[in-house]
């Protein structure tokens, strides 16, 4: 597998899950993805970003753009150092939440995306990557 | 904008979080302001509507009927929609319509006919 090209940017701020948005909706249309697949993906990137965000307390995201046996994809990479998620499988479900939100954004992201995989400590963070194939 | 008795509300930009929740209170203080009876939400230059977006389209939906108005959600890209229902958001208790002229009919009918609500404006 093949990176052809990678960027990452912080999310601090409610104005960078915008500019997320923005460098994966560019990425997506690099790599010619279909107009619902750019908005699938897009659309999976803001949840994650706002997951970062607001439970994370802040983070990265990596935007890798991949090659693999002529096959390309989109993966993202999101950190974060926050407190971490006690139980997994009580985050993934549909109207679960901690916070302000619906409950949607990890659920959503999965059902958004290909291949999902997610890791957290508690009191150590969060990494969530998530890639979408053409 | 005011249009008779009703608000046009055109997104033109991608909203950050706190733009959009913004734009709800502004939204339900003009209502207050003007007693307008109805809103029309143009959404097609949104290219992505994700579950905030989505809830603050729901909450103000919610809101304006609070407050006698009907709110009518219009010119969703299909792209969006298809990600929407994948995403999980049926946005429940928002009226939604093609464009902006059919959005316009169904805010006519509903304030002619204010206790005949149509299927699918339950509140959520």
């Amino acid at each position: 597998m093949a990176t052809l090209r990678s960027e990452i940017a912080g999310i601090v701020t409610s104005e960078d899950i915008v500019r997320v948005r923005h460098m994966v909706r560019d990425a997506a249309v690099r790599l010619s993805f279909s107009l619902v697949d750019q908005t699938k993906i897009v659309t999976a990137a803001s949840e994650l970003a706002r997951n970062t965000l607001e439970y994370g307390g802040g983070g990265t995201v990596r935007i890798d753009e991949l090659a693999d046996h002529g096959r390309l994809g989109l993966q993202l990479i999101f950190e974060d150092r926050g407190p971490g998620i006690a139980d997994l499988n009580q985050a993934m479900q549909d109207g679960f939440t901690s916070g302000s939100g619906l409950g949607l954004g990890l659920g959503g992201a999965k059902r958004l995306c290909n291949e999902f995989e997610i890791q957290s400590k508690p009191g150590e963070g969060t990494r969530v990557r998530v890639a979408r194939w053409k | 904008m005011k249009l008779g008795e009703f608000l046009l509300v055109s997104i033109q930009v991608d909203m950050h979080d706190k733009l959009a929740l913004a734009l709800q209170q502004d939204l339900t203080d003009r209502i207050a302001a003007t007693g307008a009876r109805g809103v029309l939400m143009d959404i097609s230059a949104l290219e992505v509507v994700d579950s905030f977006i989505g809830r603050m389209l729901a909450n103000t939906a919610a809101m304006s009927r609070v407050l006698d108005a009907t709110t009518v959600v219009v010119g969703m890209r299909p792209a969006v929609a298809i990600t929407l229902v994948e995403l999980g958001l049926s946005l429940n208790g928002v009226r939604t319509a093609l464009d902006v002229e059919r959005g316009m009919q169904l805010l006519r009918a509903a304030v002619r006919q204010p206790w005949e609500e149509p299927d699918g404006d339950t509140p959520v």
